[in-house]
């Protein structure tokens, strides 16, 4: 291993403009001329517009435009639309509702878009905007995900009565109904997976810009994948043809799903430059709106059964769950509670028998989609809950019920379309077991007790699908775009190397982790390398970074493009020295002739191949560029184990984590540092969810009540422990590199743990996330009052 | 429109700004200084912390005309003649960023939090120091490593 390849724990290269102040963020961005946008925003969960009155607000100071949506539909803008279809048990297709991006006659959700104000200062704007005069009729609202369906709930979109989008189900019913039949033991739980908001600390900017000479727009925006915000704005929403867009989405500071989707706001300023005359538009959203708008996660509600035989061998699994999809459907809304849930409820375990039901329902609330792991975190829950409440209501070790119905043997087809293809659950298991030291735990909870507080463990054996996606597969699944990712390699005359890519960093660090597997294979230094992404000026197509894709299809599509750079400079090579290809070997950096000192630096034969002196052209085209697309022939499947450990305050409800092990295999780890970064990041998000994060909208108002990092608690420094960190290995068999991907593990996995501690330490059945002083408080006097019933 | 002159990074500057810009949006939008971030409007995420008269604080929640007269450092003025400060070497030995949009604040905080507490901080103090500061991507463990080995270097 070389000090920048493949498995090199080797600093950033990106880091240097981050410390030093010289990141380029959208909002760093300025443009000559520019203008700024301030949303008119809807003060009501739901309402009818009566009148909007621009005529005031079109006078004020600075103002360039006031457009509504009646200006969007006289300019033919399309809507913003939802990218998988999903059909229901019946057959019928998901009851998809109009998504404006700004409101046609009525809003659906506290901070829906209902005018701009386009100003040459952002303080002219907001002015102005206080001066749009909006007559509203209010219309009741409803915004428990329980309470979507019911009778007497007001209808959100005409084309979906009852507010169901879909009602979807997966597996066989009549075999798990039998299987439940033929239990020992049933363990029930009724689970809620809390609403979160996603929170990038960089809030979400667009500037757009029209060039009137050019007839043609680019549009900067904080985007997890430019391509597809390109094609989406040009193919279905119609502001311009691809080849007159482009999206560049430069340093993104952090993304973690919600900056996947299209959003109002960029195709607002993108249209809104050309009908000002080709100013350029500024929108920089603050915090508040961010809260009011981003994409929510999670917001599911779920009855799930396990079935089990004497020994603890699980028989059957059978889910019904409700998913919040908030007022409109996002672009990927329709895919996370299903696809990405029900097909991982087998976890690590053999289930013969798996039924699950999903209805997903309009609420008026933020759209609701994919946040870091994206189904995968809900399907963990409902999973790692249930098989840790059995262990305890059969009074078996968690951790042997585990072992007793682990998928040992691969590949392993589950019942809900998943086909596991690698994996080694108990050497996880096992390794996390002897870093927690789980055999002491009852000296350590004894000595808790004995100073008064109470002591709890917690497992959650998780496993995830990730490098997504295999294309026919999630076409043939309702998929509206293809999941491949592309590259190219550009070598130099002079050796150095770049790298253009699909996929997009905002905080996994592609520049180091890509640039080593070029110098991995190319023998050359990771300072000879740049990786270019977030332009769709300059990579030509890209699906993006999400579903921890960007190793295990990213990478590949490099690995691949890589082959060919290899493949032609060894021809290269073979006419500079004059020998048969077959007979040049590349190793290290250098081309060598078998049985020869003939040798060449990767360096000289790039050079020769530009100045194409010493070949027929006709034979070897000069230069060396090479592209690849990857599309992967099967998810890849991370897995482990975390256990965590807690101590709570039985006076005060305040949950303290003693100690966090993670053991995950994420196959082969090109970065060890960094794939550790992904790990404490995704742990702390889901420590977040299940112990401090809560988004919640008021029942009679709609209006959202955690509208602010005051209200709404992210995890802060002093709410986490360090976490103790193990690694198990076995290569993903579907990609040359054996990657499958780590970005998602710690949110998917956390959550179960946490509240699987503070459950064992409270003696509770359940406790509802995020498990606040108060909430564990509660559940703790409840269960007293209980048992004194008893 | 009041004038405002302060030295930042050791450079006298002034320029004409209303009542009521903020002391980050003088430094982001009148001098290019774009270093400087703004991750909420609440006064609660640390994204903006700069040092005014050897103090750290939020430049979201300082008016510019307030600050006339004072001398301000921000993330673009720590490294001396092309020599990074120990705490951004440190941000980057340990891997204390990610996406990096929390990292100037962390990083001016942490050179805050070693000059009043010490170069010798326990995970504990940093912790608590920390609360004025979020980062979504890092989880903090390894910034709180960072700013240890960074204090211990100031
Ligand atoms: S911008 Fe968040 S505290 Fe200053
Ligand atoms: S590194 Fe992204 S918010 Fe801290």
């Amino acid at each position: 291993m070389s000090d920048t390849g493949i498995g090199a724990r080797m600093v950033r290269k990106e880091d240097h403009r981050f410390i030093t102040g010289k990141g380029r963020y959208t909002d760093d961005i300025n443009l000559q001329g520019q203008t700024y946008a301030h949303f008119v925003r809807s003060p009501h969960a739901h309402a009818k517009i009566k009148k909007i009155d621009v005529k005031k607000a079109e006078k004020a100071p600075g103002v360039h435009a006031v457009l509504t949506g009646d200006d969007v539909a006289a300019d033919g803008i399309g809507g913003l639309i939802c990218g998988w279809m999903i059909h229901s048990k019946d057959g019928t297709p998901m009851k998809a509702g109009g998504h404006p991006v700004l409101a046609q006659g009525k809003v659906r959700y506290v901070g829906d878009h209902v005018a701009v104000v386009v100003a040459d200062t952002l303080a002219q704007a907001q002015a102005a905007a206080e001066l749009v005069n909006v007559s509203y009729e209010e219309l009741k609202s409803v915004v428990e995900t329980g309470k979507a369906q019911k009778r007497g709930a007001p209808r959100i979109h005409d084309v979906a009565p009852g507010n169901r989008i879909y009602d979807w189900a997966i597996g066989d019913e009549a075999a798990t109904n039998k299987a439940f039949e033929a239990a020992a033991h049933v363990t029930q739980l009724d689970i809620t997976n809390n609403r979160l908001v996603p929170n990038p600390m960089e809030p979400r900017v667009a500037l757009g810009s029209y060039d009137t000479g050019e007839d043609h727009f680019t549009l900067y925006t904080t985007s997890q994948n430019p391509h597809v915000a390109r094609l989406v704005i040009s193919a279905f929403i119609g502001v311009a043809p691809e080849h007159k867009l482009r999206v560049v989405a430069p340093d993104v500071g952090g993304g973690f799903g919600s900056k996947i989707f299209i959003y109002a706001e960029e195709v607002v300023c993108l249209w809104a430059s050309k009908r000002i005359g080709g100013r350029p538009v500024k929108w920089t959203s603050d915090r508040s709106e961010a809260f009011l708008c981003d994409a929510h996660g999670r917001d599911h509600v779920t009855h799930a059964e396990l079935a089990l035989d004497v020994k603890g061998k699980i028989l059957g699994l059978r889910v019904k769950t409700v998913a919040n999809l908030g007022a409109y459907m996002s672009t990927f809304s329709s895919s996370v509670p299903t696809y990405l849930y029900a097909t991982l409820l087998s976890g690590q375990y053999n289930i013969a028998n798996i039924y699950a039901e999903v209805d997903a329902v309009y609420t008026n609330t933020a759209p609701v989609d994919a946040y870091r792991g994206a189904g995968r975190p809900e399907a963990t829950y409902v999973v790692e809950r249930l098989v840790e409440t059995a262990a305890r209501e059969m009074e078996i070790d968690p951790a042997e019920l585990r072992r007793r119905n682990f998928v040992t043997e691969f590949p392993h087809q589950t019942p809900v379309i998943m086909c596991y293809d690698a994996g080694d659950y108990n050497a996880s298991l096992k390794a996390a077991m002897k870093m927690a030291d789980y055999k002491s735990f009852s000296v350590r909870r004894a000595a808790t007790e004995a100073k008064g507080k109470l002591r709890g463990i917690g497992f959650s054996n998780y496993i995830e699908a990730c490098g997504i996606a295999p294309s026919a597969a999630v076409g043939s699944l309702g998929a509206g775009v293809g999941l491949w990712e592309s590259a190219e390699v550009r070598v130099n005359p002079v050796g150095t190397v770049e790298v253009l890519t699909g996929s997009h960093s905002h905080g996994q660090g592609h520049e180091t982790t890509f640039a080593q597997l070029v110098s991995d294979r190319l023998g050359i230094d990771a300072d000879q390398v740049a990786i270019v992404h977030g332009d769709t000026d300059k990579v030509q197509f890209g699906m993006g970074t999400y579903g921890s894709r960007s190793g295990a299809v990213g990478m590949t599509a490099i690995s691949k493009a890589l082959d060919k750079i290899e493949a032609k400079a060894t021809k290269v090579a073979a006419h500079v020295m004059e020998a048969s290809e077959k007979d040049v070997e590349f190793k290290n950096g250098t081309f060598s002739v078998k049985g020869t000192d003939k040798k060449m630096a990767f360096g000289e034969v790039a050079l020769q191949a530009y100045v194409a002196h010493k070949f027929d052209s006709n034979e070897v085209e000069p230069g060396l560029k090479e592209g690849a697309f990857h599309d992967p022939s099967n998810f890849t499947f991370p897995a482990g184990c975390h256990i965590c450990e807690v101590e709570v305050d039985p006076e005060t409800g305040v949950t303290e984590i003693a100690n966090w092990v993670a053991v995950d295999d994420f196959g082969t780890v090109i970065n060890p540092m960094i794939v550790e970064g992904q790990v404490h990041g995704g742990i702390a998000q889901g420590v977040g969810q299940a112990l401090t994060e809560g988004c919640v909208y008021d029942p009679d108002s709609g209006q959202l009540v955690t509208g602010s990092f005051m209200d709404y608690c992210m995890p802060r420094a002093d709410d986490l422990p360090s976490f103790d960190l193990g690694f198990t290995k076995t290569e993903c068999p579907s990609n040359p590199l054996g990657l499958k991907g780590c970005g998602e593990a710690g949110a998917i996995a956390a959550p179960a743990a946490l509240i699987n501690a503070i459950t064992d330490a409270i003696g509770v059945k359940d406790v509802p996330m995020p498990a606040t002083p108060q909430a564990v408080w509660n559940a703790i006097q409840s269960n007293a009052a209980k048992q004194a019933a008893e | 429109m009041p004038n405002v002159s302060m030295k930042v990074n050791g450079k006298d500057v002034s320029g004409e700004v209303e009542g009521r810009t903020l002391l980050v949006q003088f430094l982001r939008e009148h001098l290019n200084l774009t270093g400087t971030h703004v991750g909420c409007d609440t006064s609660q995420c640390g994204a903006c912390v700069v040092h005014v008269d050897g103090k750290a604080i939020k430049s979201c929640t300082a008016l510019a005309a307030a600050c006339d007269g004072a001398v301000v450092i921000t993330i673009e003025g720590l490294a001396k003649d092309g020599n990074l400060h120990p705490m951004q070497e440190a941000f980057r030995e340990h891997h204390g960023l990610q996406c990096g949009f929390c990292t100037p604040g962390m990083i001016m905080a942490g050179v805050d939090i070693a000059k009043r507490r010490g170069k010798k901080l326990t995970e504990a103090t940093i912790r608590s120091e920390l609360d004025g500061n979020i980062c979504r991507c890092t989880g903090y463990h390894n910034i709180v490593k960072a700013i240890q080995a960074g204090a211990a270097k100031m």
